[in-house]
């Protein structure tokens, strides 16, 4: 009898018998296995050490493990016996994982062996697994969203379990250092969003005063009046600025653009700080030049000809038409192509790090210095700190409220242009 | 018969057009003076960046001579030990061979002066490298040392001796020292080989890129071992299997809106899922490329589905009509031809991930590290997090190095892009 599928599908049959169902099982005991053992290890811990609370529990654990690997060497018996015990008890069950496994393996390749009868229908069953495989692989960007979600989420609500979301969203005051100290005065850090807020649009305003006009008028001379050449020289050239990574952008602003403010400013006898909003916001504003110059090309060839060409036949000048015609007509996909790019400036984080300071001012006096929400956060999680302390979990509540802005807009700006494409569609 | 047109009609167009040819001549120059602004600022930036980091390449070095006794090296029974060069002060043959250039100097203070004018590392180079050539010992040797790196930047110009010198790094006695040594030629710029073969260092004369190279590399292999095939697999999943409806959808809005979360957020998701939840180790190349990996993904399906559907659906029909399977006519036939889009999508992805730092701050890739990390799970830094690291410190030998880091990054990352550019360009022809 001539075999139903063709050969290299019993062949890939077997394949996917033998390594997929004991690469899964793999993972997953590995997984329970490390939690059990944990968990049979600091009940262990516990009667060993019976004054010890959780968080001196976990230490201890900690401290066995680092012993366990021969990081680290004590004088505690009772700890090194423990220690002993835990690698002989890890060695042991890392190797019957690994017997199970091959035996798993082994098994099921036997298994798929068996199954390879010419009257087996070979290829729909490998087919079947790679459609499986293919649909959970796309699934994968929902699971990217959810875990975003929740993992935000759960820090920030351990942070609203200290401190009031309402004080969080309305404060006007922004000083999380003090809360280092919280162990022993009592807490009393104050985590205001307000100022930090505030900095951040007034640093997104400045740049989109940058960004907008050059871009849109860039955008508007190569796609109306550019000669195809230049054109074909600009776009690319621009397009490096893109490409250019936003440390680069940081370096600039931190260590050439801020300086150069300040010294005009002193020329002018005005005080400039020298991590001021104006040099960050400018700088920034350069970065997001080529995303709105691209966005609007779009936007602006989605219009069609048609409009174009009635606008010139009627005699208008080109300018004309680009004002009175090309421009209302993709206005809501402008607007959606702006809103993107003030996602963008919210979200952006080098730059300011390098460029802008710590200080929570609330002040719309672009040549003082004020603070952002990413800045926060980086400053908030970059260096020795301790997980649970209010002032680490602050951040993920000032990451809660980024995504929620950015998805805000993103969501926004998608719904316009959905519109004017279905408008002129 | 003809329509007349009244005089006072023509005359207000004929004026009007003066204003109106204005207003184009504006529109114009505003549009042409925006694209240059953008060009201006694009050549100011790389400019002064290779101005002040060009110079990183040469380092200055200072010819001394240095006498090795052979109880430096060989122990008891005349081997080559290296517990006894562990034990030799070989910094302080370094100094004593400064010493017998300025014997005049005297005093603690004074002979420390004269001892930083030389690397603090330089010792230990030598170290190696007569462990590496023992037949150098006990004979009178003439030898290029790393000066420190004031004396580098004082020789390079980038010193403003002008102002007080309590004001400086360098005192008017060591800027002596420093010129009688270059009127006797004992100074020469070098080329700074370190600089390519060593990691990052708390002496600005020492630090290196390859360490910060060697994390990039490795963190973004990890990002394309896990993107590519998800990425892959999902776009396939989209333009051919999935069913329009609720759950396509969903799916869709979420891939657009991932492709929109600042990066920062990722980095909070690494931190708060791959390092607390799973305990994986800090500042590791392998978490790197998984972070980049989620930021990745979106920007590389989006591209991988319109390479996808730019395969025309004719090659799907003739295979279909075949009697190839669905999934054969997607595997073996369309896919071969998207691959060329694919890849194009992989390298502009690839370039984002390079440039990235904000979400490897928060999983500890900023940690100073002094060895070239050799496996994924290593603590390591990648190349935009080096230069972030060199930019926040204070010797402007640093600034220097930063921006000689920043060169190179900048031009890899034109180079890929435009590769990237190049490719897609010459596979539209072939469409």
């Amino acid at each position: 009898m001539r075999p139903r599928s063709l050969l290299r599908y019993y062949g890939q049959n077997a394949v996917i018998w033998t390594f997929i169902p004991a690469f899964f099982f793999l993972i997953v005991c590995a997984f329970l296995s490390s939690i059990l053992l944990e968990q049979y290890f600091l009940g262990l811990i516990a009667e060993a050490y019976p004054d010890a609370d959780t968080a001196n529990r976990d230490l201890l654990f900690a401290q066995m493990e680092n012993v366990a690997l021969g990081v680290l060497s004590t004088e505690d018996g009772v700890l090194q016996s423990l220690a002993t015990d835990y690698a002989e008890f890890g060695n042991t069950i890392q190797r019957a994982r690994g017997w199970l496994v091959i035996l798993l393996s082994l098994s099921l390749a036997g298994f798929a062996y068996l199954k390879a009868m010419p009257q087996f229908r070979a290829r729909e069953s490998v087919e079947k697994v790679l459609g499986g495989l293919f649909l959970s692989s796309a699934t994968i960007a929902i699971l990217i969203t959810v875990a975003i979600v929740a993992s935000l989420l759960l820090e920030a609500l351990r942070f609203f379990d200290v401190y009031p979301l309402w004080d969080f969203l309305t404060g006007l005051h922004w000083s999380p250092n003090i809360a280092v100290h919280a162990d022993q005065v009592g807490f009393s850090g104050s985590f205001g969003m307000i100022p930090v807020l505030g900095g951040t649009l007034l640093i997104t305003l400045i740049a989109m005063a940058v960004s907008v006009p050059v871009g849109l008028l860039s955008a508007i001379y190569m796609s109306e009046f550019a000669h195809p050449k230049l054109r074909n020289f600009f776009k690319p050239t621009l397009e490096i600025l893109a490409g250019i990574p936003t440390v680069v952008y940081g370096f600039f602003a931190a260590l050439t653009a801020a300086p150069f403010f300040r010294s005009i400013g002193l020329s002018l006898g005005l005080d400039v700080s020298s991590e001021s909003a104006l040099a960050a916001g400018a700088v920034m504003g350069v970065m997001i030049i080529p995303f709105i110059s691209s966005l609007s090309d779009d936007v602006i060839r989605a219009v069609p000809r048609s409009l174009r060409d009635a606008a010139l036949g009627l005699g208008a000048t080109r300018s004309e038409m680009v004002i009175k015609v090309l421009l209302p007509a993709a206005f809501p996909g402008l607007v959606g192509a702006f809103l993107l790019a003030i996602s963008r400036a919210i979200g952006e984080t080098m730059i300011v790090v390098m460029a802008v300071g710590t200080a929570a001012n609330l002040t719309f006096n672009p040549l003082e210095s004020v603070t952002t929400v990413t800045v926060q956060i980086v400053g908030l999680l970059t260096g020795d700190t301790v997980f649970d302390s209010p002032k680490t979990l602050s951040a993920f509540a000032l990451g809660i409220m980024l995504f929620v802005m950015t998805l805000g807009l993103n969501v926004a700006a998608l719904t316009l242009s959905r519109r004017i494409a279905e408008k002129y569609e | 018969m003809e329509t007349k047109i009244s005089p006072r009609y023509t005359d207000m167009i004929t004026r009007s057009l003066k204003r109106r040819h204005r207003k184009e001549t504006c529109l114009r120059f505003f549009g042409l003076t925006s694209i240059l602004f953008g060009l201006a600022f694009l050549v100011i930036l790389l400019g002064n960046i290779a101005n002040n980091g060009l110079s990183a390449l040469l380092q200055t070095y200072v010819e001394l001579e240095v006498t090795v006794p052979d109880s430096a090296l060989l122990d008891a029974e005349g081997k080559v030990s290296e517990e006894v060069a562990f034990d030799t002060n070989w910094d302080g043959l370094v100094k004593k061979g400064l010493r017998a250039k300025f014997p005049d100097a005297s005093g603690m203070r004074e002979r420390r002066a004269l001892d930083q004018l030389v690397s603090a590392n330089a010792g230990f180079d030598f170290k190696t490298r007569i462990l590496h050539n023992p037949e150098l010992l006990n004979q009178p040797l003439t030898v290029w040392f790393k000066t420190s790196d004031e004396v580098d930047q004082y020789v390079k110009g980038n010193m403003n001796v002008s102002v007080d010198e309590s004001q400086r790094r360098l005192s008017d006695q060591q800027l002596a020292w420093i010129d009688e040594l270059a009127a006797s030629g004992l100074l020469e710029r070098r080329f700074n080989t370190s600089f390519f073969t060593q990691a990052d260092s708390r002496e600005p004369e020492s630090a290196g890129i390859l360490g910060a190279a060697m994390g990039s590399a490795m963190a973004i292999l990890v990002m394309l071992v896990l993107t590519l095939p998800l990425a892959v697999m999902s776009a396939i999943y989209l333009e051919y299997f999935a069913k329009p409806g609720r759950v396509t959808d969903f799916i869709e809005v979420n891939i657009n809106n991932l492709a929109a979360v600042p990066s920062i957020v990722f980095g909070l998701l690494g931190l708060a899922v791959f390092l607390n939840f799973f305990q994986m180790p800090r500042s590791a190349p392998l978490v790197g490329g998984m972070v980049l990996s989620l930021m990745t993904l979106p920007t590389i399906i989006i591209a991988s589905r319109a390479a996808i559907r730019a395969v025309p659906s004719s090659i799907r029909d003739a295979a279909l009509g075949l009697g190839a399977s669905n999934m054969q006519a997607a595997l073996d036939h369309v896919l071969p031809m998207a691959m060329p889009g694919v890849l194009t999508g992989t390298i502009i992805g690839v370039a984002q991930a390079l440039g990235e730092s904000a979400p490897l701050l928060m999983i500890g890739m900023v940690a100073f590290i002094v060895d070239v990390p050799t496996t994924v799970t290593d603590p390591a830094t990648v190349m935009p997090v080096q230069i972030f690291i060199w930019s926040n410190s204070a010797e402007r030998a640093f600034y220097e190095k930063a921006s000689l880091a920043i060169l190179f990054l900048v031009l890899f990352l034109i180079v890929m892009n435009l590769t990237a550019v190049l490719l897609r360009r010459h596979f539209e022809r072939h469409h």
